[in-house]
């Protein structure tokens, strides 16, 4: 008995210290507000399957603001950022109304979760503070859901779709042909199969099958003798978050050859599934090979903070705390009312391509440019420069809300 | 049954295979300690991250070595260090400290390597498939197989027909006995943490070329893992092997259905229906000291 070392009262006290120290150092540093300071909230996953892309929105977050106040700040005030992580929709919300509340936050910008997309906008709407939306996709935030009180940076999938659909129609991909499709079961999946399955049909492709993924599933090997069987012309992938790098690596790994595509991307899942795995056509909202003088800047300035080069989460943020930044300072208010009736009367903004981008007022969903990426595989001159862009879509002679919803698909009716 | 079912089924036998080197070492420090190591994800975490780091330099065949006894280094100083105060107190205690332990070595992975996912891919050598009639496999998950079922049996040997094997199971059902009759216990304990843990480096390096590298692996492979053992039985070997097959099979049935949306759901359904007709497990030995 004697070998059994039993637990001390001294180094329980110990541990109890250790762990009300960890707990202090986990909290969020917070002063008491200073009429100096103006402060926005920043609130995305940082943890679970969406963490990693967070984990760019953060970082690019803090570039923007660090930016900003080298440039003299948001109305002569020093700008601060509340970051947290956003964990889950009830989360979420619970910690937007303590920003709000508390904190005093301007606004709130960020997100990657449909689902913590809602609830942050209903606090929002409640509390008449605007919140912009830098990374949820779903339609559904910008039509039955949609309110007076949020933006988004972020494309819908709509208009996913409709960009990939264009490079998948000129691949000869669609009419006639027969997709087996994965998705995310969950909000974001189910919306994107909806608008995916609108798109194949007005095109005249069907369904070999569609089959819904749990987010926890991480083997898809399954699922993959079942594409197998299945003999598809085209293998669509719905699919969110670290599911689309576990896809792609095991993808490759059974060496299926069917040609691959996906509605919803994230750069930084690519680069996790490496030059050798990665392949397929899929869509982006911005990527760091675009080549515009501002997209080049910004690249060159996350590159030299964070070692390497921003992803399209990286974009969201940081477009939307300067866009905030530059309103502000355009219309010399921090007033959500005054800074909604300006964008919605169609104020334009610099957002990195070759046009510039505008919120629509029907459903504050910004109009811009979007890209498809087609992987070049092993040839890749390093980890990063793995895929090769298409032009922007729409072309320079088209309107840019071609490819995004109409009122009679996502209809939006504003409080 | 069409053979695309059968397939689904092989798969899944497969499949299960992947749980086991978490779960076997799960299941062999919870029997001997009492301590239910929910850090053991995190270590499963580190030797997928110590792949990445050190594959480029002593490439994947030296990582397979390599990486499961630094892993198992790192065990034998947290069992040293933290376990071995644990092994007789209240079993909430020390799923408290795994509990922390798991999420410090997260954040830590996050801190030191950022949370974006690394890559890595399987080596050009382990590329290719292997086609069996219909039955496609790739040739990397076979050599996956066998790895593992070499593992297991070498584990079951140790444990069954080793001198050291006695003393392990004798300290299972009563380490009292054990201490009255001479023999230190500690060092028997302190051999199981760094074997189990091993095992679970060993299962980082095998699993970093085909999953997500990320900081939070540790937490998506525990729970299924735990669930293994729960159903297979504490401290049973072989019960613990069957449930690993057993999840891989019903999962893979699952999906041959089509279903896949309950392939996750199900495993958690097994482990509830399993706990409740059966709380000791499909194979579960009676151990003295838990009853």
């Amino acid at each position: 008995m004697s070998e059994f070392i039993r637990p001390s009262r001294r180094s329980l006290i110990k541990a109890a210290g250790a762990t009300a120290l960890a707990g202090t150092i986990g909290m969020p540093a917070i002063s008491r507000a200073q009429s100096d300071v103006l402060r926005f909230g920043h609130l995305t996953p940082r943890t679970g399957f969406l963490g990693p892309l967070g984990e760019f929105a953060v970082m690019a977050a803090d570039l923007a603001v660090e930016e900003i106040n080298a440039a003299g700040g948001v109305m002569g005030r020093k700008l601060e950022i509340l970051k947290e992580d956003s964990v889950n929709p009830q989360t979420a919300s619970t910690k937007a109304e303590r920003m709000i509340e508390r904190d005093k936050v301007a606004c709130i910008i960020g997100e990657i979760s449909s689902a913590s997309c809602l609830t942050i906008a209903q606090v929002a709407a409640r509390t008449k503070t605007l919140y912009v939306n830098t990374g949820g996709n779903s339609d559904a935030l910008r039509g039955a859901n949609c309110n007076k009180f949020m933006f988004h940076v972020e494309s819908q999938n709509s208009m996913y779709v409709k960009t990939c659909g264009r490079s998948l129609m000129q691949q000869g991909l669609v009419k006639g042909k027969k997709w087996f499709s994965l998705t995310a079961d969950y909000a974001f999946g189910h919306d994107l199969l909806k608008v995916a399955k609108r798109f194949m049909e007005a095109n005249g492709g069907q369904f070999a099958a569609d089959k819904l993924v749990p987010t926890d599933l991480t083997d898809f090997s399954a699922l993959l003798i079942e594409i197998r069987n299945a003999k598809p012309d085209l293998v669509i992938s719905n699919l969110a978050g670290n599911q689309i790098t576990n896809f792609l690596k095991q993808y490759s790994e059974f060496g299926l050859t069917f040609p691959v595509a996906g509605f919803g991307f994230d750069t930084a899942l690519a680069w996790a599934a490496g030059k050798d795995n990665f392949g397929g056509t899929w869509p982006v909202v911005w990527h760091h090979l675009i080549d515009t003088p501002n997209s080049k800047k910004f690249v060159q300035a996350f590159t030299a903070k964070y070692k390497k080069p921003p992803e399209n989460q990286a974009w969201g943020d940081y477009l939307a705390v300067k866009i905030f930044a530059q309103t502000m300072n355009e219309i010399k208010s921090t007033d959500s009312m005054k800074i909604i009736e300006h964008w919605e009367k169609g104020a334009k903004f610099d957002v990195m391509k070759t046009r510039e981008g505008y919120f629509r007022k029907s459903d504050h969903q910004m109009m811009h440019e979007m890209y498809t990426v087609q992987a070049v595989g092993a040839s890749a001159k390093n980890q990063w420069d793995i895929f090769t862009s298409s032009p922007a879509v729409p072309a320079a002679n088209e309107s840019l809300e071609i490819i995004a919803t109409t009122a009679e698909e996502n209809e939006c009716k504003m409080a | 049954m069409s053979t695309l079912f059968l397939q689904q089924i092989a798969n899944g036998l497969l499949d299960g295979v992947y749980y086991l080197l978490i779960a076997l070492g799960l299941s062999l420090i919870f029997s001997l300690g009492g301590i239910v190591n929910l850090a053991h994800g995190a270590f499963y975490a580190i030797g997928a991250y110590l792949t990445v780091l050190l594959g480029p330099h002593i490439g994947f065949g030296g990582a397979m070595f390599v990486v499961p006894g630094l892993v198992a280094i790192l065990g034998v100083l947290v069992e040293r260090l933290l376990f071995q105060r644990f092994y007789r107190s209240d079993p909430i205690l020390s799923l408290l400290l795994t509990f922390g332990l798991a999420m410090v070595a997260e954040q830590m992975l996050r801190m030191i390597f950022g949370a974006p996912p690394l890559s890595y891919s399987i080596p050009s050598w382990l590329r290719g498939q292997i086609f069996l009639g219909d039955f496609i496999y790739s040739r990397y998950r076979g050599t996956l197989i066998l790895i593992a079922a070499t593992c297991v049996l070498a584990l079951w040997f140790l444990l069954n027909r080793t001198a050291f094997g006695r003393v392990v199971r004798a300290g299972v059902q009563n380490p009292d006995m054990v201490g009255a009759l001479g023999i230190a216990l500690p060092p028997y304990m302190m051999a199981v943490a760094a074997i189990g843990i091993g095992l679970a480096g060993l299962a980082g390096v095998l699993l970093a070329p085909i999953y997500s590298i990320h900081p939070a692996m540790g937490q998506e492979i525990i729970t299924p893992a735990f669930v293994v053992v729960v159903i297979g039985g504490l401290g049973s070997f072989w019960g613990v092997v069957a449930a690993a097959l057993l999840v891989g099979v019903v999962k893979g049935a699952t999906i041959g259905l089509g279903y896949p949306q309950f392939a996750t759901a199900v495993i958690y359904l097994m482990m509830l229906l399993v706990l409740l007709f059966r709380p000791r497990g499909l194979f579960g030995e009676r151990i003295q000291r838990f009853e």
